[in-house]
């Protein structure tokens, strides 16, 4: 009927496909004003002075401020995984005397028109005095404020004994690895609306997007309201994939002028500036060494490297370091253990997290290296990993580390079993038959294979509650969000599993921050185990409610009872059956209360492990040193499926931005510091010409030991180690003569890396 | 400067600056936000629109370049009390969107691509689709949707 594991179509689809959604930039209110943002055009500087008048008098211009303006606003802070001694990075709503990135908010302004805006924009004269700028985080750290340097943090995360390891080795394996700056970049760039409520005096912005509650709350404090005085409002969101929605100065701006200039202000970010101001990631340099024995154990790693941060430190404060050196051992034993993370700061804009953060980085330097111990033992790529790899009986497995503030415990999985049932679903022998053949003959190609461990779920806690009217109809409040990833449909699917009602009749409700007290928003892939969960649980007490009035009113033993097809009826069938809306107002009898209401919590200190395997054939041109994809496999450990579908649309999508960064996608920087990626015809996205048909192997072997569900979160799984597969990929079909050590492998880098390795005379 | 063209087989008459795109005309004279602006500079193909039968940018064009034009938009799609055509309904069964986003603009395409006069093939879809961006489903269940659409309609080749 379309409870959990049905292949249920999105509730959500119809008023998108009619062109009736309601985006941030469809939303307008009469008397709005549009906001620009005035960016700085050089990456490093003393900001000497910003001139407003010459843009102040140009007619339907309203206001004008710098940070002068902004006396007393503090900078953004943290959202999470706060350490100490990060408080002088934060970035300024507004630069203040020193410019850090091109692209840096220096000034605003608001006009009665978005194209007035513009121009005045180009009258705006920003004096600024160039410093020498900083580009590599793997270079020496220099100064950022005088007082401070440029190297904001260092995690290490350790255990065992690595002295011992090295010691004991026959091999010592020893890689220098990078992973190039890439982002999110969703289709929609983002924006939004903020207005005073006419009559109520309520701050309302909508627009908002992951973390609508934790916004209002940083708004509030930042200007000094009272959060209850302040919501923050969802609509339809083009794509978050962990960029979108974090606090950003425009977000500020957009509520200042709101309150001060007594108008609702409207800002829509254009595709250049989201370019060079929303949040990049990725951008690491990783060195990394193996202790091996003999038959291709690895008995430890030791890795040390660089996050190059860019200018400021953003909402996730040492998210990214964090998970990519707790991740970075992945589903193998690796006795011992030691990643010593910089994060250090450069002229470049700010970074923070895109799906798989930290993840895609030390997945892909992990399984090079494990690629690079098969070669140097002269053993199977496959065989190395078998050896290493995490038994089922061991779990579940402790690493003795933090992941994002929580025990790293692996809670449930068989690695092997994947790996069993993804080379036989592939054909594996015979499909590295082929490709030898084919390389025999002269072609450059190759498959390429890397594991990975991926972590949903995160908590604390999520609320929920569930209302049911008297017409038989439900609505789910939740405090999560959407993102344009199905979770209407996937929260209505658990729901209906509870209580036997179809999804079409229930209406789920997030985002919104009028309507629950509190929500922890939609990141870390944690909407459908954590919200999920809580749906569960407040689901199970309506229906034996239900169950217990039915059972009065049929006079049957409520255990004979279920709730099915939105009516309650004997298990049987036999005997009258109660329609859910009158079963509802039965319970309500003699109250007039409109609904029936029940509150469920779900908390957890532990994250959830999902696991999977990426492999992809890869084909080298010999003339352009172009890379095309023949086909790509994933194979992917869920705990338990809500819907198949829409968990496959998530790798599918998932592996199509890790391809992105394998291939194509970079930011680049001239050596001044100006960024030369701000449009799409230089910053390039896969589009379904590059896209290979991806198979997908969902299994459910492992099922979630955290909540009452068994799920595991799909969000990240399709791009972790996609480049990583894409690299091995491309290294085999080299024939393992050339050294494919960074991404994305544009054709002129590996076109470098082939002269390099095979001088022709 | 006054235009005046026809949407969706209505006839429309907007006052305009000279230099407001046809994107920017649609969205904001016409109230038809259903057009989408992913970069405003002609790479995503979220503004698509028919323009006299062929596919355009509405970012790339300027309001009044339309004068005289008949226009079709995403919601002209669907039959007026909002039942969803063959095209839309694949794109719903096949899970051709997520965002939804991109979808007005892989919408008129495949829109175009299904009212030409050949049938159409494969590599003929993935070509013409490969102009525009999608962020989030991978193309996989754009292309599944295509295909079903084109097969129900009787418009598959093969
Ligand atoms: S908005 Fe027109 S092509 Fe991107
Ligand atoms: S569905 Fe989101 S961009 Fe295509």
């Amino acid at each position: 009927m379309g409870g959990i594991g049905a292949r249920l179509a999105r509730i959500e689809d119809p008023p998108l496909l009619r062109g009736e959604g309601r985006f941030a930039a469809d939303l307008n209110l009469p008397g709005q004003l549009h906001m620009r943002v005035v960016r700085a055009g050089i990456a490093h500087g003393v900001l000497r002075g910003v001139d407003l008048s010459a843009a102040l008098a140009l007619p339907g211009v309203v206001a004008a401020w710098t940070a002068a303006e902004l006396e007393g606003i503090p900078p953004i802070g943290f959202r999470q995984m706060v350490v100490g001694g990060l408080l002088a990075y934060r970035q300024p709503v507004l630069a203040r005397d020193r410019v850090r990135y091109v692209g840096e908010p220096v000034a605003v302004i608001f006009a009665d028109d978005p194209y007035v805006a513009e121009d005045a924009e180009e009258l705006v004269l920003a004096e600024i005095e160039p410093l020498p700028v900083l580009l590599s985080a793997a270079d020496p750290p220099g100064d950022f404020d005088g007082t401070h340097g440029t190297e904001s943090a260092v995690v290490v995360k350790a255990y065992g004994d690595l002295g011992a390891a090295f010691a004991a080795a026959a091999h010592v394996v020893e890689m220098d690895l990078s992973v190039g700056r890439h982002s999110g970049v969703p289709m929609e760039t983002r924006g939004g609306l903020a207005e005073i409520e006419p009559g109520s005096g309520i701050l309302r912005l909508h627009g908002a997007a992951k973390v609508p509650h934790a916004n209002r709350n940083a708004i509030a404090a930042m200007l000094g309201l009272d959060p209850a005085r302040i919501h923050l409002h969802e609509g339809h969101v083009g794509g978050g994939f962990g960029i979108r929605g974090e606090l950003y100065p425009e977000d500020v701006l957009l509520c200042l002028g709101a309150l001060r200039l007594g108008r609702p202000v409207k800002w829509i970010e254009d595709r250049r500036e989201h370019l060079m101001a929303a949040n990049h990631s990725r951008d690491q340099r990783h060195r990394i060494r193996a202790a091996v024995d003999a038959q291709g154990v690895v008995l430890g790693v030791e890795a040390e490297f660089w996050v190059d941060q860019g200018a400021y430190v953003r909402t996730h404060a040492v998210t990214v370091p964090d998970l990519a050196a707790a991740m970075l051992p992945g589903p193998y034993l690796f006795p011992a253990f030691r990643a010593t993370a910089h994060q250090r700061l450069t002229n470049k804009t700010p970074a923070g997290t895109y799906r798989a953060p930290g993840r895609y980085e030390s997945s892909f330097v992990r399984e090079r290296l494990m690629d690079a111990v098969a070669d140097r033992l002269g053993m199977d790529r496959v065989a190395v990993r078998r050896a290493n790899l995490i038994p089922a009986s061991a779990m579940p497995f402790d690493r003795g580390i933090d992941a994002l503030g929580t025990p790293l415990v692996y809670d449930s999985g068989d690695y092997a079993r994947l790996l069993d049932r993804l080379l036989a679903a592939v054909g594996y022998e015979a499909l590295q038959a082929g490709l030898a053949a084919r390389r025999q003959a002269g072609e450059m190609v190759g498959l390429g294979l890397a594991f990975f461990v991926e972590k949903s779920g995160l908590g604390p806690f999520d609320d929920v509650r569930i209302e049911l009217d008297r017409e038989g109809g439900a609505e789910v409040i939740t405090g999560v969000a959407s993102i344009g990833q199905g979770v209407e449909t996937a929260l209505a699917q658990i729901l209906s599993d509870v209580l036997g009602l179809p999804p079409a009749r229930i209406r789920v409700v997030h985002g919104q921050t009028d309507r629950i007290a509190r929500g922890m928003g939609a990141f870390a892939t944690r909407v459908t185990v954590m919200t999920g969960s809580a749906i569960a649980i407040a689901g199970a007490r309506l229906r034996a409610t239900l169950l217990a009035r039915a059972a009065a009113l049929l006079q049957r033993p409520a255990a004979a009872l279920r709730l099915r097809d939105g009516e309650a009826r004997a298990e049987d069938g036999s005997g009258a059956a109660i329609p859910l809306g009158a079963l509802v107002a039965a319970c309500l009898e003699g109250s007039d209360a409109a609904r029936l209401v029940e509150e469920g919590s779900f908390q957890s200190g532990h994250m959830t492990y999902p696991y999977g395997i990426h492999m992809a054939v890869a084909r080298v041109d010999a003339e352009t040193s172009g890379v095309t994809l023949e086909r790509i496999m994933v194979g992917y450990d869920i705990g338990r499926a809500v819907n198949p579908m829409l968990v496959e649309g998530q790798i599918v999508g998932g592996a199509a931005q890790g391809v992105g960064g394998a291939l194509l996608e970079e930011f680049r920087y001239a050596e001044d510091g100006q960024p030369l990626s701000v449009t799409l015809a230089d910053y390039l996205m896969p589009s379904c010409a590059e896209m290979p048909e991806v198979a997908v192997l969902i299994t459910e072997d492992a099922p979630s030991r955290i909540g009452p569900l068994g799920v595991k979160g799909a969000g990240e799984g399709g791009t972790t180690a996609m480049g990583a597969a894409i690299a091995a990929a491309v290294d085999a079909a080299l024939g393992g003569r050339v050294p494919i050590d960074a991404l994305p492998i544009t054709p002129a880098r590996l076109h470098a890396l082939r002269a390099a390795a095979c001088p022709v005379a | 400067m006054k235009v005046a063209f026809t949407v969706n087989g209505a006839p429309r008459e907007a006052e305009v600056e000279p230099r407001r795109t046809l994107a920017d005309m649609l969205r904001e004279e016409c109230g038809l936000t259903g057009t989408h602006l992913g970069c405003e500079h002609g790479v995503c193909g979220a503004c698509t629109v028919l323009l006299d039968g062929a596919p355009v940018r509405a970012c790339l064009m300027f309001g009044v370049q339309a004068e005289g034009a008949a226009i079709r938009t995403v919601e002209g799609l669907a039959a007026p009390d909002g039942t969803l055509n063959a095209l839309q309904r694949a794109f719903q069964a096949h899970h051709g969107l997520q965002c939804g986003f991109c979808t007005p603009g892989f919408l008129m395409l495949a829109t175009w691509l299904l009212e030409r006069p050949d049938k159409l093939d494969e590599d003929t879809m993935r070509h013409v689709l490969s102009s525009n961006i999608c962020r989030c489903t991978g193309y996989q269940g754009i292309l599944a949707s295509v295909r079903a659409a084109a097969q129900e309609l009787g418009r598959w080749a093969g």
